[in-house]
């Protein structure tokens, strides 16, 4: 079983992240690392190859041309290697416009599998998948907290605003995995050695049959039109216990007459 | 502007998130439609009408009885072109988000999620949202039509119009691939208890707790300040406490007097379901947990051992 699975280099969750006043977008000059709930969706590829005894795992992404040096954790970790979309005349892509190369990407490995974590942790979108799930015109399944796959087919409980759905799709399908469903990994010192030798190809949106209109602002359908400081919550007390947390807390409540 | 709303609904009402959608969209579009998919959708198109909406297109086929979100998807995207509707929008759930993302991939439109506002300015429609952990508030827009927007859980109320709408049928032809993934089972949400969107005071659970058994802890807690206990996804995911009481995205919205968080970290689809409590303590070991940038009260430190001399000092006070 091939199985993909959608990775993006994130900036390191932290203060440190910031949306660049001039171009509207993500500053990426920063510290990043690979988002980590596709942490999840590596762990379950490499569970799934794992138990068949056989099969590739490929991280696909798209990203800066230094994004590599993230993705590599998921190479550490077990994959097998990784295919990453990187040009100029990508960069600001909307969903529309990610999806379209994403799904290119993806048609070239012909998967049988595309995993996808829950969401990232920079745009905080969950929607990705779907719009890849329909350029590639395959069953999508969101949401899953327990995932099987065999027979051709994959049996996922689906966790909505209602308890839990169990649904099964036939294989190809894409799946996004909730950071419930597995603990991920950390890479060997082995594998963190071993995943600079393995194959990791950068592709140009023509090596992927995009057309360059079709991708990065050219291709997208949103604008950020302002930035503004969010409004403040008040003040916020931040105290390290030092034995009186409760107390502390006690008479905070007390203040705000909560108990 | 010519504005449809996606009605999601379950059982035989339509939900609250997509009423209140509605609303507003009814204040920026005065003929706003709506458009109910599913099976047995027919009898629920005249709350639609009473909730604001001039207009209700009905697809309602045994084929969309299930809240998949494909075959949505294959509806919504004829009906849009077929009337041209320039805008379209979304009460954020699970549903809906993977229904908004096949649809902008569809239709090639772009789509701009987890707003909490919507306004019309000068150039159009513009889209209010917070991003990065809700440091930085954003203005965004659309570069073409048709504009998809998702709008944030919570944003805005329904409101009864008691006014009605014109239903019109339309008709359903679905992909081959839409439909092949196919509930085996369905959820039916159970009701153990009060709910936790009543209290007052919510002492929350997150994975920090360590084990199920720790819950007790947070019970005792919780009884003494006359509160319920509610938990994150992460602890009903692995089958520490039950989903009723899950707050966040796929959970509950709350907004109690008090929100007392252990062990949670404040990831932002726990933080959707909870950012308007009025006030929000939290114990946590790690520093660096979100949860600390929106909390009026943080401490760092050991839950076990702050939470029963928490109880200890409230079941003395009362005494």
């Amino acid at each position: 079983m091939k199985i993909a699975v959608c990775v993006k280099e994130v900036p390191d969750p932290g203060p440190n992240r910031r949306i660049d006043p001039g171009t509207k977008r993500m500053d990426r000059s920063g510290d990043r690392s690979l988002n980590q709930y596709d942490l999840h969706a590596v762990e379950q590829a490499l569970r799934l190859k794992e138990a068949e005894g056989d099969g590739e795992v490929v991280l696909i992404s798209m990203g800066t041309s230094r994004a590599l040096d993230s993705i590599r954790k998921g190479l550490g970790m077990g994959a097998d290697r990784a295919v990453l979309v990187s040009d100029d005349a990508a960069a600001g892509s909307d969903l529309v416009a990610t999806a379209t190369v994403l799904a290119a990407a993806l048609q070239a490995e012909s998967p049988d599998l595309v995993l996808f974590g829950q969401q990232a942790t920079d745009g905080d979108g969950a929607v990705l998948w779907a719009a890849v799930a329909d350029k590639l015109r395959m069953p999508v399944v969101s949401q899953i907290s327990e995932l099987e796959v065999g027979g051709g087919q994959a049996t996922a409980k689906r966790q909505t605003e209602f308890g839990y759905d169990t649904i099964r799709a036939p294989l190809p399908a894409v799946l996004a995995v909730a950071d419930s469903l597995n603990e991920p990994r950390y890479p060997s010192l082995k594998g963190i050695m071993g995943a600079k030798k393995k194959p990791q190809e950068v592709k140009s949106l023509a090596d992927v049959g995009v057309d360059a209109g079709d991708a990065g602002e050219a291709g997208s359908r949103t604008t950020v039109i302002g930035l503004y400081p969010p409004p403040s919550r008040g003040e916020t007390i931040k105290i390290e216990d030092d034995g009186s947390g409760a107390q502390k807390i006690f008479d905070f409540l007390l203040e705000r007459k909560l108990v | 502007m010519s504005t449809l709303v996606f009605l999601e609904h379950h059982g035989s009402s339509i939900q609250r998130g997509a009423l209140g959608v509605l609303a507003k969209a009814a204040q920026l579009d005065p003929d706003v439609a709506g458009v109910l998919i599913g099976s047995g959708v027919r009898e629920i198109a005249a709350d639609a009408g009473r909730f604001g909406a001039k207009k209700v297109f009905v697809a309602d086929d045994p084929a969309l009885d299930a809240p998949l979100p494909q075959p949505r998807v294959d509806v919504l995207g004829k009906l849009v072109q077929d009337q041209g509707f320039d805008t379209v929008l979304f009460g954020a759930s699970v549903l809906a988000a993977d229904v908004a993302g096949g649809l902008a991939a569809r239709l090639g439109a772009g789509l701009n999620w987890d707003l909490s506002d919507l306004e019309v300015g000068d150039g159009g429609l513009v889209g209010k949202r917070s991003a990065l952990g809700d440091t930085v508030l954003a203005d965004v827009g659309w570069s073409a039509d048709p504009k998809l927007g998702l709008i944030r859980a919570g944003s805005f109320d329904p409101a009864e119009t008691g006014g009605e709408a014109a239903v019109e049928e339309i008709g359903v032809e679905l992909e081959d691939f839409s439909s092949k993934a196919e509930m085996v089972e369905q959820a039916h949400a159970e009701q153990v208890g009060p709910s936790i969107e009543e209290a007052e005071i919510l002492v929350t659970g997150g994975r920090g707790l360590g084990s199920p058994e720790n819950f007790s802890i947070l019970e005792e807690l919780a009884s003494v300040l006359g509160g319920a206990v509610a938990s994150t996804r992460a602890v009903v995911d692995s089958g520490w406490y039950p989903y009723p009481t899950q707050v966040g995205q796929t959970g509950k919205v709350v907004s109690p007097k008090l929100y007392l968080g252990a062990g949670v970290s404040g990831a932002i689809q726990h933080k959707v379901g909870m950012q308007t409590s009025q006030t929000i303590v939290a114990i946590n070991k790690d520093p660096n947990a979100p949860i600390f940038e929106f909390s009026d009260m943080g401490i760092v430190g050991d839950l076990n051992e702050i939470v029963p001399k928490l109880t200890e000092l409230v079941k003395e006070r009362k005494a």
